[in-house]
């Protein structure tokens, strides 16, 4: 068990192609979860591959426990990878396929076996140990690929989005059963996904990456109550975050252009005193969850109407039109409202988050 | 089989339709074996014929029936006896002194083999490194290798008889050191290492011939083999060689003998190169059954059975490798 320290990274391609990874730094606790998150081609399977050693980063440090890997090959690194796509040797049986890292360190032959039944007990595999991978449905590949793993006990798990191949019932259920893995075997684990649920549900902590560069390292639930990009914000969530271009207008409200959408009160004071241009243009960003729907007719000081509705059983999302903007709003499913119904939307004021639209980072209230 | 499962739905007029396609699938079908067959039936079938009925006209068809089978055309390959066959007029006085063809069919094979065996594995090693690492000029190595095969052979045959009629004396000086023995097992003399009459040079041409070919199948082959199967082996801690031994040439099997079948058939069949640069010890089949029809009168029966133990090696070869090549390749391990 080691702690992982990124110090620094970039990596590129080729020498006219953009930064794959922009000067990333990155420390991973001794038995940590961490998950790099981020939609495909951020630039987080390029930061784990250079973890690994199968990419060189072109400048930058990387220490596993207190050895500086640079340079040193994939062998000698002692980790693990799972890959994507599993990887399974398709000439060797389930039992040779985990047993094939042992036989690299030329252990005997029943202590390979021990180890082996060891590992396939604690996978649930026994009874498959004979088959070829082929032969197998994806869930059991998984298994025997996590087996191949964790047969070695290395210092650090790293897996490159293992659960992508799975179907909706079984990833829900190999998210908890991989959870439950890392923290009995309390190794350090760098997962990659660009699945925020899996973020969410594993991780220990969430480093949220866009176009190379790392936005946001926290816990899920700090990086999803208070995303410190634009990105971030748009990023986590379902529905994504409402996000309305908005500006201080000199007066005492936030407004968009047309002034369909505005909000005021001691929110603006606080506002006021952080930014020093009263003209900057703002992002306010808004969780569905965070919007009420007041169905009154009384002075709301947005209004708008209901286009869509979404009924998913254990809650109803409305997507209402205030001007040039949909917004979405999450409801209890008691509410049930008709398209084309005018009504008014209430802010949870402590909630909202503004932007600055320029440097697409959080202004702190 | 699918007949059946048509015939239980669908109405009369489909089925009609049905058989008339079929009938129409089968005809072609055999129309086209019997065009491919016929050639080898027909060189089957004079290689049994008594010497009478090899030029008969109305030409006879079936054994036992047509003609009483024989196989004097097979003793007569192994010997010569008969006036203008085989290398006959060098060596007249014998009576029934064994013929060149055993030494030619051992040659064939030999040669064969070793082409195959060198030209399949440098050409897979170098098919891997193009579809593994970034090889700088990558397009243009390829297209290189590739062009050494647009030239029609004839084009080079001068060049590369000159070429090896070279006394290779830098050859001599560098094996100057070897064992004699060594070099005497490949049938060479220690004076003369000129590359013709030799296996060596005829190898080394089938080699070049086969190369391209090689590289450019397995290079498109190790293109379908995920490289996250090395990366695997390699994490666990095997070497890339030792990766490629455990994982990747496992895998790329069945795609190398279905390369070496090319490289063989072209090995095999190769006649003008070795006609021209080899003779008496380190010539092949192809020439032989040339120097049969080569003189006087052509002994089709002898010809025909020459071809035909020609053809066996070819066809064992086929048969035992046929699982291989018919071999679903990747299993599906892995999913896209």
């Amino acid at each position: 068990m080691a702690e992982v320290k990124i110090k620094n990274i970039s990596k590129r391609f080729s020498p006219n192609s953009p930064l794959a990874v922009n000067n990333l730094n990155l420390d991973i606790a001794d038995g940590e979860f961490l998950v790099l998150l981020g939609p495909s081609g951020c630039g987080k399977t390029t930061t784990l591959r250079c973890v690994a050693g199968l990419e060189t980063q072109t400048a930058g440090d990387i220490y596993i426990g207190d050895r500086l890997v640079n340079g040193l090959p994939v062998g000698e690194r002692d980790i693990a990878f799972v890959f994507q796509f599993y990887a399974l040797y398709p000439h060797l049986s389930a039992y040779d396929n985990i047993a094939f890292p042992l036989r690299a360190q030329k252990l005997q032959k029943d202590e390979v076996d021990k180890r082996v039944q060891q590992v396939a007990k604690q996978l649930r595999i026994e009874n498959i140990l004979n088959r070829r991978p082929s032969s197998l449905p994806s869930g059991e590949q998984q298994r025997i690929a996590l087996g191949r793993a964790i047969i070695r006990r290395p210092q650090v798990f790293l897996m490159d989005e293992p659960l992508t191949n799975l179907d909706a019932a079984l990833r829900t259920d190999m998210r908890v059963e991989l959870k439950l893995l890392q923290e009995n075997l309390a190794t350090t684990m760098v997962y990659v996904t660009h699945d925020q649920i899996e973020a969410m549900s594993m991780a220990d902590r969430i480093a949220v990456m866009d176009q190379g560069v790392l936005q946001q390292v926290n816990t899920p639930l700090e990086i999803y109550n208070h995303p410190s990009t634009l990105f971030v914000a748009g990023f986590i969530g379902t529905p994504p975050m409402n996000l309305i271009d908005c500006h201080l207008n000199g007066s005492n409200t936030l407004s968009d252009e047309k002034g369909d959408f505005k909000l005021s009160g001691s929110l603006i004071e606080k506002l006021k005193s952080k930014i020093q241009d009263p003209e900057k243009p703002l992002i306010v960003g808004v969780r569905s969850e965070d919007v009420f729907i007041d169905t009154a007719d009384g002075p709301s000081e947005v209004r708008g109407e209901i286009v869509a509705r979404e009924s998913l059983g254990d809650e109803t999302i409305y997507a209402v039109e205030i001007g040039e903007y949909i917004i979405r709003v999450k409801t209890d499913p008691t509410l049930v409202l008709n398209t084309g119904t005018n009504v008014g939307l209430n802010f949870a004021r402590d909630r909202i988050h503004i932007f600055d639209a320029k440097s697409k980072e959080a202004i702190k209230l | 089989m699918t007949l059946n499962t048509q015939e239980t739905h669908g109405s009369n007029q489909t089925k009609v339709i049905y058989y008339v396609k079929e009938f129409f699938y089968w005809s072609v079908l055999i129309v086209v074996f019997a065009f491919s067959i016929f050639p080898l039936y027909w060189m089957f079938n004079t290689s049994l014929k008594p010497r009478a009925d090899v030029e008969k006209t109305p030409p006879t068809f079936i054994p036992f029936v047509d003609y009483q089978p024989t196989l004097d055309n097979y003793v007569d390959v192994f010997f010569k006896d008969r006036a203008g066959a085989g290398f006959a007029e060098v060596d007249q006085d014998a009576d029934r002194t064994i013929s060149e063809f055993p030494k030619a069919l051992a040659n064939s094979i030999f040669i064969t083999i070793t082409t195959t065996v060198l030209a399949v594995l440098m050409g897979t090693l170098a098919a891997y490194a193009f579809s593994r690492f970034r090889v700088k000029g990558q397009g243009d190595l390829l297209f290189f290798i590739l062009s050494t095969r647009m030239l029609p052979p004839v084009v080079v045959l001068i060049p590369i008889f000159l070429m090896f009629n070279q006394p290779g004396e830098l050859i001599n000086n560098v094996l100057q050191n070897i064992p004699i023995s060594f070099i005497q097992a490949f049938g060479e003399s220690i004076r003369d290492f000129s590359l013709r009459n030799s296996y060596t040079g005829i190898i080394l041409l089938y080699i070049t011939f086969g190369l391209p070919f090689v590289v450019w199948m397995m290079k498109g082959f190790f293109d379908e083999i995920p490289k996250e199967y090395e990366e695997a082996a390699m994490m666990d801690g095997y070497s890339r060689l030792e990766a490629i031994w455990k994982i990747v040439l496992p895998e790329a099997f069945p795609a190398m003998l279905a390369t070496s079948v090319f490289v063989v058939i072209t090995a095999w069949n190769e006649f003008i190169f070795v006609l021209l640069l080899n003779r008496d010890n380190a010539t092949t089949v192809p020439p032989f059954l040339y120097s049969i029809l080569g003189y006087g009168q052509v002994e089709w029966g002898r010809t025909a059975a020459t071809s035909v133990l020609f053809l066996i090696p070819i066809i064992v070869f086929t048969f035992v490798a046929r699982n291989h090549l018919l071999r679903g390749v990747t299993f599906g391990a892995v999913r896209r």
